[in-house]
């Protein structure tokens, strides 16, 4: 039954776009989803980590423009050096996006190697405006506020089949489960290995977890090049959908979308970004019908200090609490075998 | 210069090891070793440094003076994390667990040193990597049991007694399976009968081969385990050998057992 689950899960999700008719519906799907799997990255640092990155977006706007650039191609002069770029295939811009937001990832976490809490939180804050200035100033890059316009959308190819250009919203919804289940499932991995323990152990008590070996700078980097990685991979979905960005990418009020997201869903849990996602992303689709902007903003805030108030852990763990109080505690297994049972459950 | 102390026999030696907290002296031209399979007990009035060895020894403290070597190996310098990974664990003073995991999440955690299991490998689940978390795990439960704490593995660790949580400390720093183990104050907020079975698990960890360094103000039980003492006032040495003689020093009895202390 529990190994099941994520099939009927995908199998579910997938089923979406063939009895769902409204394609704005749609629309509001992926971009949710998009932003999902970019909370899901920030939960890796600060759900398993707890490490609070305020400058998650910018992984995300660097995705996002360097998938962009790359496959618009782009003609700069650095120092009197011209450098030119021939636009390449959507897939490599996409590939190269998750690149160089690992790799921002990996200097920034280099960077806080020393820096925790309060530090890194600044560094990270610091990181995104620094991106948005950049993407704001660099005209000759990034057009500047006139913003990247007619970005091509995803092509897929199959063998036998030729090339396809992704221009409708159902390819494109499909195009975004996929990255959602892989960024799901490599994180889900992580988590519940070696390695995420190692994680959770700098969470939860920093020198004990030095005291019996593990390097902590080490699984930090790895977290923060992962998280950025994703972030990334986000990026890029949105840039091909979208077909258009702006330095308005970088805004700070994106990250605090992501934080409320996982914060309200529950950090440290798998299944928590998707909760809060999904709530966050869908609920002003359904006010805009009902309440003026302002009101729903005021409703956004209230609903959020209601789940903070009264589910501090967040929606998942509150949710998990009810149903093992309900069903009697999970008993361990002693069985070595199983790896998702025992002691995985805890966070999953 | 002063000929290195270390014997040729040593695992662990301290050599004119001192430690300042700005102007405060805490350790002061410290020298001793500690051999192979030996338990050597670092006792001493509240304040007298004993918890600033440790730290020193384990690398969460650089010392402003002197070198610390375990087998032959310097360890100026390294990461407290590095240190672990040569054998050397410690325990903490203050009750130190993973509060908000498991019993079992906590050994496991323990044994993370005996892995070698890479992010890719991880990622694409290989067969090498699932074999190594199911020895891991079998790993841990063996830990819970030799501690006698497998009956609680799915308590979560900060809900424990406190005496368990004592325990589980111990459990922690055993699964890192060092060769040399640094207790601090392991029985303080055990009742009689949790410290008589610690005494217990104490020989069995010796008779596991590890060398064991003590720091424990219960002189009952650091007279009973010890094979020799070393006596700390104001950062300083001032007396060291086997327990009678200890206890037959005047000046360890004015400075320390003296005051009639227990658990200073
Ligand atoms: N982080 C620190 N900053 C400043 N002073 C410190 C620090 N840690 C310890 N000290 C001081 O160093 C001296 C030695 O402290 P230490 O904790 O090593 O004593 P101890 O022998 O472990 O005592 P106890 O038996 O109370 O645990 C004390 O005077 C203490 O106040
Ligand atoms: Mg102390």
């Amino acid at each position: 039954m529990r190994r099941s689950l994520p099939f009927l899960w995908i199998a579910f999700l997938a089923s979406v776009p063939l009895w769902l008719g409204d394609p704005y519906f749609l629309h509001v799907l992926i971009t949710t989803g998009i932003f999902t799997i970019a909370a899901m990255s920030l939960n890796l640092l600060l759900g398993y980590t707890g490490q609070l990155s305020l400058g998650h977006v910018a992984f995300f706007g660097i995705g996002a423009y360097t998938s962009a650039l790359t496959s618009l191609g782009f003609d700069v002069n650095i120092f009197g050096l011209r450098i030119v770029h021939e636009p390449w295939p959507v897939v490599i811009g996409f590939v190269m996006g998750i690149v160089v937001a690992g790799l921002c990832g990996y200097a920034i976490g280099k960077l806080s190697f020393k820096v925790r809490g309060a530090y890194f939180v600044i560094v990270t804050i610091s990181f995104a405006e620094v991106t948005r200035l950049v993407a704001l100033n660099w005209v000759e890059l990034t057009q500047g506020p006139l913003a990247l316009n007619n970005i091509p959308p995803f092509t897929v190819s199959f063998p036998g089949l030729g090339e396809h250009t992704l221009w409708g919203k159902v390819p494109n919804y499909y195009v975004m489960l996929v990255v959602a289940v892989l960024a799901y499932a490599v994180i889900a991995r992580l988590v519940r290995s070696r390695i995420g323990r190692a994680m959770i152990a700098l969470r939860e008590n920093e020198p004990l977890a030095t005291s019996v070996g593990i390097d902590v700078t080490r699984f930090l980097v790895l977290a923060a090049v992962v998280s950025a990685g994703i972030a990334g991979a986000a990026g890029g979905l949105y840039a091909h959908f979208v077909r258009i960005i702006d330095p308005d990418i970088f805004l700070f009020i994106y990250t605090v979308t992501m934080v409320i997201m996982v914060v309200t869903g529950g950090k440290g849990t798998l299944a928590g970004p998707i909760v809060g996602g999904l709530i966050f992303g869908i609920l002003p689709v359904f006010l805009r019908a009902y309440a003026s902007p302002v009101a729903q903003w005021i409703i956004y805030g209230v609903l959020m200090i209601l789940i903070v108030f009264f589910l501090p852990r967040g929606i998942v763990p509150a949710v998990r609490a009810w149903w093992e109080n309900r069903m009697g505690a999970a008993a361990v297994e002693r069985t070595g075998a199983p790896i998702e049972r025992a002691g995985a459950d805890a966070h999953s | 210069m002063i000929a290195p102390p270390s014997s040729a026999h040593a695992a662990l030696s301290i050599e004119h090891v001192s430690a300042h907290f700005g102007g405060l002296t805490a350790i002061a031209d410290m020298t001793f070793t500690v051999d192979d399979g030996e338990l050597v007990s670092l006792i001493g009035p509240n304040g007298a440094g004993k918890t600033t060895a440790f730290n020193v020894i384990t690398g969460f403290l650089k010392p402003t003076q002197g070198e610390v070597r375990y087998r032959g190996i310097s360890l100026s310098g390294l990461k407290s994390h590095e240190v672990a990974n040569l054998g050397l664990v410690r325990t903490f003073q203050k009750t130190s667990v993973f509060g908000a995991n498991t019993v079992f999440d906590n050994v496991l955690i323990g044994v993370h040193r005996h892995g070698t299991s890479s992010v890719w490998g991880t990622l694409l689940a290989l067969p090498r990597v699932r074999e190594e978390e199911r020895r891991l795990r079998e790993e841990a439960w063996e830990i819970l049991d030799f501690v006698g704490l497998a009956k609680r593995a799915g308590e979560l660790g900060g809900a424990l007694p406190y005496g368990d949580q004592r325990l589980l400390e111990v459990a922690v720093a055993l699964a890192a399976r060092p060769t040399l183990l640094l207790l601090d104050e392991p029985v303080s907020g055990m009742n009689a009968s949790e410290t008589i079975s610690f005494i217990n698990l104490l020989g069995k960890i010796r008779q596991r081969g590890v060398t064991v360094l003590l720091v424990e103000h219960d002189m009952h039980l650091v007279m009973n385990v010890s094979d020799r003492v070393v006596v700390l006032n104001y950062g300083k040495i001032i007396a060291e050998g086997a327990p009678a003689e200890i206890q037959r020093n005047p000046e360890v009895v004015r400075a320390y057992l003296g005051q009639g202390v227990k658990r200073a």
